[in-house]
């Protein structure tokens, strides 16, 4: 296959791409689906992508480090990747050169920055005692290992995605955990008030001592420079001896800062993924949209968002052919210890005026489905769904279809997606809905 | 720099509550009594052939509730990486080492267990089985016996642990409940109850869901006129396994995949999921391991082929060479000794706890291959990808016993197409972002390729 492209204006230029994440990696090998140039691949995290969602899974004790490599080690030498650990300290655009740590320079005709995030700290007193960290690279695993060994409580501070999982992670340990969350709701930048009750419950019920509308004040030291307590902004004391604070990323952008290229809190990207020197492009969480594209956010900090910037770029660069980043309907997954979520589409936290949605709840708990339209077409705009699996095809050509809530309603039963023998909620949820029905249609 | 894996001693478990250590100090009493019986220690068999297996389900049972039932339902690898047992520790090799000398005894130093043999009375361990044998077939035990009943005991205490592990889900209720009524009751209970009701007649093998090529010696002579000397039950057992081999498993396959078979109905396969769950992760994903495989598990096929139609060819013919050769000496005997002992008994279970808990389903089983060629070509069935859902985490392919890199497949939107799949769901149960799903639906797009992942539209 890689012989039939190699007509190709980029097939001589030598491209490095910095950064062995999900965003670069995807970019290198979808660049060599298409092209022969010569690419390398530099990271000073591992020496071989790894997936960076399945560290708390290392730490529990699911899998090895190996285990958690998407490709075999020799794949790389097949699709003629070359791959370098290596840590730049600065790139000279004029001479279209990289220099690494060591005092090494590369050349490049085409950089790719694909530099991922570091976790944010905000400057809280005490933020850099020992036992105190964020998660997010592989060294932050090997620290995490480290620092939990005979530790018999926690602290994790923020309550988003990583929060959750460093409380799982934790009690895999039988380390007991208080989680402080600023919120009164959890997640509440995306997840509506039902949808956060149930996570709170079910954090609750997993023995974690969740604290909402509680924020950090300050780590307190012992006589060793290592953490012995943290103080709330209620002014509780809380004995500990970690503390994870992950309260969200922010672009590993530090070497970029003071070059030539553009940066705010990320690197600044047209939407081609161009920065505003000519051959440097980025990728991924680093990356930040100058003209946010299609209503998202202008740092989209997501795997899959990772995934599909790598997949642009990369096109774009095996063909010659620019490439506008047009990403479909939204959409996202987590899981909250025992409890999957799925959204396809918008489901904003707080509806505005112009939406309305329907909610359904089993009654045990733990299985919902939020569906949002809009009130004057019914159209459905997205939907939230907690402990059933449902089918992303059909989801997202539904809301290509633009089809209505009564449609969506109608058919759920054909984007359920949960094992054979599954318990179904179809019809229930289709009853609910008819007997909400009259309220549904005055948007109520 | 080096990536040395994160290695870190079993954190803080292993403490037992006193229940825990209730059930442990049963399983070890129902063991104690075994062991002691092997070396002939004389004992009562009437009282303690019962106290030793109800003590042994009964710890087997307790031990489950307390490690499963305190725990919310869902996912429960928490250290399997870490444990001594279940990552190719200390106590794994040993339990290996264990299990293999056991297969090498009951195949090979049958005596040493306490068969009798020329018409001996029976001693030690097998001794100990006889009253539970007089009572189900009207016979004395022989080592298949205490093997058969220390089998079903395994799949029915190990299969309830694997029930409450799974207890969120239904599919793997489902099939673990059809995994231990197969086992308990047609591949034992029943065929011992009928040897005992038809002791006049000559041995065949009455497990109706044990056919050629997994049980090989079918089409022997001595098997084929054992069934039709086996009046009416006899013709029916031949016909059937012909049948059921040419007929049933094509068309039962093309419709649901051959989990129909490896998963739910056999025993082999029975083992593997219940005793075998704890080491389903130490199977290789290497591609190494994948090519591997190929060529054995279809070299195996052919050569049961061979050894059949030469083993039918001289029952035919009354002859006992084919092309000069004597097929007994240069076919058959190489066949029980190298597949049917050696490779699936020794290796297929002793290597557990090194290789993995499929080692002869993957590698081996001649059936699976044959059913395998249907479920790749001509089946309904796949492993569906869920879009663009998956985060390559490799939870799915960590769990694959038969070791499908099923990782690979998922992250670039791929269905799993595999003939190796036997669908027990595992990778779908694990799968933290509710990517994968077993299902037998049209074979349009069955086999599909996505080179953009769905969400993204800038690639036209």
């Amino acid at each position: 296959m890689i012989h039939q492209l190699t007509k190709n204006c980029n097939n001589s230029k030598s491209i490095v791409i910095i950064g062995n994440g999900v965003a670069g990696i995807t970019c290198a090998r979808n660049i060599r689906k298409g092209c022969n140039a010569p690419i390398t691949v530099i990271s000073a995290e591992t020496d071989h992508h790894f997936s960076r969602t399945a560290l708390m899974y290392i730490y529990m004790g699911h899998m090895r480090y190996e285990d958690t490599k998407p490709y075999e080690d020799s794949f790389w030498k097949k699709s003629r990747i070359n791959l370098l650990n290596r840590f730049v300290t600065h790139i000279d655009s004029a001479k279209k050169q990289i220099s690494f740590s060591n005092g090494e320079n590369l050349n490049y005709e085409i950089l790719v920055l694909a530099l991922g995030s570091k976790p944010n700290k905000f400057g809280w007193p005490g933020q850099d005692l020992k036992g105190v960290q964020g998660l997010y690279s592989y060294q932050d695993l090997q620290l995490i290992v480290e620092n939990t060994k005979q530790v018999k409580h926690a602290v994790v501070v923020g309550g988003g995605l990583i929060g959750v999982e460093m409380a799982e992670m934790l009690k895999s340990r039988n380390i007991s955990v208080t989680f402080l969350v600023r919120e009164k709701n959890f997640w509440n930048i995306v997840l509506p008030a039902e949808e956060a009750k149930i996570i709170e419950n079910h954090i609750h019920e997993h023995d974690v001592d969740l604290r909402l509308d509680t924020e950090l004040k300050e780590i307190i030291s012992d006589e060793k420079g290592r953490v012995k307590a943290i103080v709330t902004s209620k002014g509780d004391v809380i004995n500990c001896e970690f503390v994870g604070l992950t309260v969200g990323v922010s672009p590993n952008i530090d070497f970029v800062k003071g070059s030539e290229i553009n940066t705010d809190r990320g690197i600044l990207v047209d939407e081609y993924f161009e920065t505003n020197i000519k051959d440097i492009y980025a990728i991924g969480d680093c990356a930040q949209f100058i003209n946010p594209i299609n209503g998202r956010r202008p740092i989209e900090q997501v795997w899959y968002t990772g995934r599909m910037h790598g997949e642009t770029l990369a096109h774009a660069i095996a063909t010659c052919e620019k490439t506008v980043y047009n990403p479909g309907h939204w959409f996202n997954s987590a899981k909250f210890f025992d409890i999957e979520y799925q959204t396809y589409g918008d489901v904003p936290s707080k509806l505005p005026e112009n939406l309305s949605s329907f909610y359904w709840e089993h009654a045990r708990g733990q299985i919902c489905l939020r569906i949002v339209f809009e009130k004057s077409s019914q159209k459905f705009v997205g939907l939230n769904v907690f402990g059933i699996r449902m089918r992303h095809v059909i989801l997202d050509k539904w809301l290509t279809e633009g089809r209505t809530i009564e449609y969506v309603i109608e058919n759920l039963s054909s984007a359920n997606f949960d094992p054979e023998f599954f318990e179904k909620h179809e019809k229930e949820i289709r009853n609910t809905f008819n007997r909400n029905q009259f309220n549904i249609t005055k948007g109520i | 720099m080096k990536n040395e894996s994160i290695s870190i001693s079993n954190p803080d478990k292993g403490k037992l509550n006193s229940t825990e250590k209730f059930s442990v100090a049963l399983i070890a009493i129902g063991l104690l009594i075994l062991v002691l019986s092997s070396f002939n220690v004389k004992l009562n068999n009437n009282v303690y052939l019962p106290i030793s297996l109800s003590s042994l389900l009964v710890g087997m049972v307790i031990f489950a509730r307390q490690k499963y039932l305190n725990d919310l339902p869902g996912i429960k690898n928490n250290g399997v990486w870490f444990s001594s047992l279940s990552s190719r520790g200390i106590i794994g090799w040993t339990v290996g080492i264990i299990l293999t000398s056991f297969y090498v005894i009951i195949y090979w130093f049958p005596s040493l267990l306490g068969l009798g043999e020329n018409g001996n009375a029976n001693t030690g361990l097998v001794a100990l089985f006889d009253p539970l044998s007089l009572a189900l077939n009207g016979k004395v035990a022989s080592q298949w016996f205490v093997y058969g009943t220390l089998y079903t005991l395994c799949i029915t205490g190990l299969g309830y642990k694997f029930i409450l592990k799974y207890r969120h889900n239904r599919y793997q209720i489902i099939r673990t409940i059809v995994v231990i009524i197969s086992q308990f009751f047609l591949a034992y209970l029943i065929p011992e109850i009928m040897e005992g009701l038809n002791s006049d007649q000559a041995y065949f093998a009455k497990d109706v869901k044990n056919m050629w090529p997994l049980n090989y010696y079918f089409f022997d002579s001595w098997h084929i006129d054992n069934m039709k000397n086996g009046g009416t039950m006899g013709m029916i057992y031949l016909v059937w396994g012909i049948v059921l081999f040419l007929f049933v498993t094509p068309i039962i396959t093309y419709f649901v995949g051959k989990r129909w078979y490896c998963s739910f109905v056999c025993g082999c396969g029975g083992l593997a999921e219940t005793a075998g769950d704890s080491f389903r992760h130490l199977s290789s994903k290497k591609v190494s391991a994948w090519k591997f495989e190929r060529y054995s598990i279809h070299a195996i096929l052919v050569f049961v082929f061979i050894m059949t139609g030469a083993v039918l060819y001289n029952y035919f013919t009354n002859t006992s060479t084919i092309f000069g050769l004597d097929t007994y000496t240069w076919l058959r005997q190489p066949y029980g000794f190298l597949i049917g002992a050696a490779f699936s008994g020794v290796i297929g279970v002793g290597f557990y706890p090194m290789l993995g808990s499929r080692v002869w389903c993957r590698f081996g089983c001649p059936l699976a291959a044959y059913m395998g060629i249907f479920q790749r070509f001509k089946s309904k069935f796949r492993i569906t990808t869920n879009g663009g859902q998956c985060i390559s985490c490799g939870n799915c392919s960590n769990s694959c016993e038969m070791g499908i890199d099923v990782r690979a497949y998922a992250q670039k939107g791929e269905n799993i197409v595999r003939a190796s799949c036997v669908g027990c769901g595992i990778c779908s149960a694990v799968c933290p972002r509710g990517v994968l799903k077993l299902e037998n639906a049209d074979e349009e797009n069955r086999i599909n390729s996505n080179p953009i992942s769905i969400g993204n539209n800038s690639i036209k």
